[in-house]
């Protein structure tokens, strides 16, 4: 499903050349729960934003679903992100005015996706918050933001879901709830990729990527503990 | 629809900054508001000074002595028109109605003990009718009169305000320059222009006045009145050829006469109004200019506060048109709003210019498609860039926005 081949980024900083990803090989399947994991950095956000299709690569190889990103132009991207790509982010990104189908919806809308509103009632069903659907943000728990940011995520059936420190702005008890949420949704075939420095939220994935100085230092299945 | 939810949604963001919102649209609303009452009031002045104007007739052409010009020095004769030029034109050119020979002069009017100066006009029967004077009471003086050089005369309704206060001036007898007048009648009025008043006159038999009160030969001015306006040039050609052959002018000699249409004054003087209205007009539109620059400004505070949004957007899957979209939308909504309130106010305030100036306005519908239209393209132009710049917003830098 996804497929990566010596991606690098270079940021040009004035004069000085900065590497933020020195070439990294790894591919990852349909039905995967992946954590990235490394110290700040280390590369990992710059390769989220790369796997985000967000940004493209200074040179390598990503494709996904067999198609290759790099070479792509800005509307393309825009397309890929709508169609194949689900974002979770730490501080849950949502619209602060419009209601929570609202925000569900906006892919579909975007996607021009028909019964738009229909689709984002049952994607918020799917993470149980179908009884807030018409509640703003400010009206939400941290936790029920984060559902909904998931429901946006999930909700134009997308070929990979991007979690960005999902539960870094939580309490560790809706904390647990949200990772439980992932775990159902990838009992559920959705493919997860967890990016993290909390090493219990890590150890919760199926496989751990540890990621160090713009390189892949260790790619390791791990043995999940029943949660 | 997309386009539908990108209006919904800037509605929303208009409405959840109302006084932001009201505030931006006042610059435009001041704008189409003045454009609007700017032109209209300019349109009623027009219209009003060209009726008055138009109240002398405009199928006359006027004849007046000019200046005999040799080797480019003037010679300065003004006394080339003769009450027999006027009379062969009448007699010899086809197509025309009426023709009104004249002197005139500012003299003094003496009636019992009260004094006035006006204008004393001396002028033959078919003066009435082609300077468009009706007649309120009496009568005008006839061919024998003029003929025999009787000593009557017909009133104008500001000169009977003046100097008769309220008595029936018929059958009385005013004394002009010290000579005896009989008034036969009076005029209707007319209306006054700013410079001139065709009301305070009173109008004597050309012969009367060039023999009796005058002491002249020639005469100042010759009206004629054509039939049909479309006939106006060619009886001026036909009038041009006549008095050159009377005068004795050679081939490559210049005319010792002005002759000139009504209708091309009447025109001159549109088109000076309509030039004033454009003024107005214009210094209104720098005022809309100014409400365009506020949207912008605002659409640019607006793009930086919600760069955070833009960045949601576009990882979600918006694209640079849908982006462009939503804010253009939200420009044009603010100078839509602006100018539908901006068309109502500007309504509003030509009639009360109406009302206590008691001028005339026209609000055009020209006038309106005009401000409103020029108020939506105002608000694509000033809208495109602050929407462009959220467009092209890097996402990964706009979520990462604080």
């Amino acid at each position: 499903m996804i497929e990566v081949e010596r991606l690098a980024k270079i940021y040009q900083i004035g004069e000085q050349k900065v590497t933020a990803l020195a070439g990294v090989d790894f591919s990852i399947d349909k039905g995967e729960f992946v954590a990235i994991m490394g110290p700040s950095g280390s590369g990992k956000s710059t390769l989220m934003n790369l796997l985000g299709c967000l940004d493209l690569p200074s040179s390598g190889v990503y494709r996904l679903e067999n198609l290759d990103i790099q070479g792509l132009k800005a509307d393309q991207l825009a397309e890929v992100r709508n169609r194949r790509i689900g974002f979770v982010f730490q501080n849950f990104n949502l619209l602060p005015r419009a209601t929570a189908q609202e925000n569900t919806e906006l892919p579909l809308l975007y996607g021009r996706v028909p019964n738009a509103s229909q689709i984002a009632l049952e994607a918020l069903e799917r993470v149980g918050l179908s009884h807030r659907a018409k509640h703003k943000p400010t009206e939400l728990s941290g936790g029920e933001r984060q559902r909904v940011a998931i429901a946006r995520a999930l909700v134009n059936r997308p070929a990979i879901i991007l979690a960005d420190e999902p539960t870094g702005n939580l309490d560790s008890i809706t904390g647990a709830e949200i990772m439980k949420l992932f775990h159902d949704l990838n009992r559920e075939s959705v493919t997860l990729i967890l990016v993290t420095h909390e090493p219990e939220i890590a150890q919760q994935a199926k496989r751990i990527i540890q990621m160090r100085d713009g390189k892949i230092v260790s790619d390791e299945i791990n043995v999940v503990m029943p949660c | 629809m997309l386009i539908w939810v990108l209006f919904k949604m800037a509605l929303r963001s208009l409405v959840t900054h109302k006084l932001r919102t009201f505030l931006t649209a006042l610059g435009i609303i001041i704008g189409v508001a003045s454009v609007i009452s700017m032109i209209s009031i300019g349109e009623g002045a027009r219209l009003q000074t060209l009726n008055t104007i138009s109240k002398f007739g405009t199928n006359i052409i006027s004849i007046k002595p000019g200046q005999q010009k040799s080797r480019h020095v003037t010679t300065g004769k003004v006394d080339t028109l003769t009450l027999d030029d006027a009379n062969f034109i009448e007699n010899n050119t086809p197509l025309i109605t009426g023709v009104a020979a004249q002197v005139y002069r500012s003299s003094q009017l003496k009636f019992e003990n009260k004094n006035t100066n006006t204008t004393v006009r001396g002028t033959g029967p078919s003066y009435a009718r082609v300077a468009n004077f009706t007649l309120d009471r009496g009568r005008y003086f006839n061919d024998e009169e003029v003929r025999s050089a009787q000593r009557v005369c017909v009133v104008g309704s500001t000169v009977l305000k003046n100097i008769f206060e309220g008595i029936n001036p018929l059958g009385k007898t005013i004394k002009v320059d010290g000579k005896n007048f009989l008034v036969i009648g009076v005029t209707a009025s007319k209306g006054a222009l700013s410079w001139f008043d065709p009301d305070d006159q009173i109008f004597i038999p050309v012969t009367t006045a060039q023999k009796r009160v005058f002491g002249m030969k020639h005469i100042q001015s010759i009206d004629v009145q054509a039939a049909k306006i479309e006939d106006l040039e060619i009886i001026k050609e036909d009038i041009s050829r006549f008095l050159r052959q009377r005068h004795n002018i050679l081939e490559g000699q210049e005319d010792d006469f002005y002759v000139q249409n009504s209708s091309e004054f009447l025109n001159s003087w549109g088109n000076a109004a309509k030039t004033f209205t454009y003024l107005l007009g214009g210094i209104a539109g720098i005022s809309l200019m100014v409400g365009g620059i506020g949207i912008m400004n605002i659409m640019l505070v607006s793009v930086t506060e919600r760069t955070r949004e833009i960045g949601i957007r576009k990882a979600i899957g918006a694209k640079k048109k849908e982006i462009l979209q939503q804010f253009l939308i939200e420009s044009v909504l603010i100078s839509f709003l602006g100018g539908g309130i901006g068309i109502l106010l500007g309504i509003a305030i030509s009639r009360i210019v109406s009302n206590i100036g008691g001028w005339e306005t026209i609000v055009s519908t020209q006038s309106i498609i005009l401000a409103f239209g020029f108020s939506v393209m105002i608000g694509v132009f000033f809208g495109f860039y602050p929407a462009n710049k959220a467009a092209n917003l890097n996402p990964i830098d706009a979520l990462r926005y604080e």
